[in-house]
């Protein structure tokens, strides 16, 4: 078997730099911060989400709403799985009516987290408009969906593994390539 | 926690472990961000089927399971034994074959037969979930009792619980010896002689047959509805004397602590059991409990009806 190896795509400095411009993208595009609601997916999507909310504070001194999705509900491989995933919360505490809700992820791969997490927006309500920034993009999409905003496009085969690791300390953020040949591929 | 859910049937909480029980409730918990929502339904259970299967009166369990299905897109089909073939003398088990040949994923059973739904779940492929079986075990109820305590108290461990009325009879009080039990609650049984008996105390809770004794410094009292056909058989002498013996009022609930709970797993029988005042006062959580039975049971369903035939 072949070594598995591990390759340091983005450290903690790096992920500041990417989310910045990620963040002034965001403002760009949408001429401010009016209108903008920010939902992170859980769970990696999240502390990103925070970290973009804290950004356009600095920028445009404007306190965005932000909520979190958990998609576990609405996955398209429930009756596949072998065990119910366990389910995580889901937290919108703000009307998404006519808003222009920014979706935060940490890693586009098939594109179905994301068609479950726009399924589970349309149930909070009727948004102006859904769009997505994630930090990377790993292609492989299986779904007619692409992100507005992209982090970092990092080719890779099937059976690699992209690991965000944004819990805990910022100082500590990074995103790794696995080179696995056995690693888990995440649905 | 990263504990797997691998449990197919719910039959009792008899062998459930405390970190399964949280697992259930931390489901629940999720689900009941659902019913929060304007749009209270969500896909998950597309495609599964859910048969209600009542041998016993039942509204608001029956009901209760009915939307918690719902609410997951599963079809819920409602088969009740009045209307069916059983009164045409028709077995359990050929009842429950022929529904299992219609290819439901989760069977709801009630029955008036302790033991009913552990003898289908040895015949049939679909999962089981027992929603009250004789006098023996009701799960999803010892589950919901746990859950709205914790939501009022925060905790179980160390609680005073008293649980007052037909012990003997009551299936709601032996899921919940387990459940709250289980969590380290100080429970309390209480009832006429005839309907408390002192072997009760071999599960680890105290028996007393002074409802001031169960009520003093209790942090939550749970009443029992006292069956009034059961009057007939001699249990109590007069449905007055019980009352006044055995029914919760405000001068007895003084005595329990100052932020104590009621909580009922009803109907209610009001002025038997249960004053009418106390029933709607401030420190009633009986509605918030069928609230948290909605939540309980949609995370039951939601744990059951995964895709385990491959991995069973």
């Amino acid at each position: 078997m072949k070594k598995a190896g591990k390759k340091v795509i983005l450290d903690a400095k790096g992920m500041e730099r990417v989310l910045s411009r990620l963040t002034h993208e965001i403002l760009e595009k949408n001429k401010g911060a009016e209108e903008i609601v920010l939902v992170g997916i859980m769970t990696g999507g999240v502390p990103l989400s925070k970290f973009i909310r804290e950004k356009v504070l600095a920028i445009e001194g404007v306190e965005v709403p932000a909520g979190y999705v958990d998609i576990t509900l609405y996955r398209d491989d429930l009756s596949r799985a072998g065990y119910q995933p366990r389910l995580k919360r889901t937290e919108i505490p703000f009307s998404i009516d006519e808003k222009k809700v920014i979706l935060v992820d940490d890693v586009l791969f098939t594109g179905r987290t994301i068609r479950a997490a726009m399924d589970a927006l349309i149930d909070f309500g009727r948004p102006k408009n859904i769009q997505l920034a994630v930090l990377v993009d790993r292609g492989h999409r299986e779904l007619p969906i692409r992100a507005d905003y992209v982090g970092r496009n990092v080719p890779t085969s099937r059976n690699e593994t992209v690991d965000v690791m944004v819990q805990g300390n910022r100082a500590e953020w990074k995103v790794l390539l696995n080179e696995s040949t056995t690693g888990r591929v995440k649905p | 926690m990263t504990m797997e859910w691998r449990r197919r049937h719910v039959l009792g909480l008899a062998d459930f472990r405390v970190e399964e029980m949280e697992f259930v409730i931390d489901t629940a918990r999720s689900m009941e961000e659902v019913l929060t929502r304007d749009i209270k339904k969500v896909p998950a259970l597309r495609g599964k089927t859910a048969v209600n299967l009542f041998f016993e009166a039942s509204t608001r369990t029956r009901t209760s399971f009915e939307i918690a299905g719902k609410r997951l897109s599963a079809d819920v089909v409602n088969f009740s034994s009045a209307t069916s073939s059983v009164t045409k003398g028709e077995t359990l088990l050929d009842t429950a074959k022929n529904i299992e040949a219609m290819k439901p994923n989760i069977i709801i059973i009630r029955h008036h037969a302790s033991g009913a739904p552990h003898f289908l779940s040895r015949f049939v492929s679909c999962s089981i979930i027992n929603a009250g079986d004789g006098a023996n075990e009701h799960p999803s109820q010892g589950l919901l009792d746990l859950y709205t305590i914790i939501k009022a108290k925060g905790k179980i461990s160390g609680l005073k619980i008293a649980i007052i009325g037909d012990i003997l009879h009551s299936r709601v009080v032996r899921s919940d010896l387990h459940s709250l039990g289980r969590m380290g609650a100080d429970l309390w049984l209480c009832g006429p002689p005839t309907l408390a008996p002192k072997e009760m105390e071999r599960t680890g809770a105290k028996v007393t047959y002074d409802i001031r004794e169960a009520v003093r410094n209790a942090d939550v009292v749970i009443m029992l509805r006292i069956q009034l056909e059961r009057q007939k058989t001699a249990y109590f002498p007069s449905l007055r004397e019980y009352s006044r013996m055995f029914g919760l009022n405000r001068a007895v609930f003084s005595l329990a602590k100052d932020d104590a709970v009621i909580m009922h797993p009803g109907p209610i029988n009001r002025g038997v059991e249960l004053s009418d005042e106390l029933a709607n006062s401030a420190q009633s959580r009986i509605l918030n409990q069928v609230e948290s039975g909605v939540a309980i049971r949609m995370a039951l369903l939601y744990l059951l009806a995964g895709g385990h035939d491959a991995a069973h």
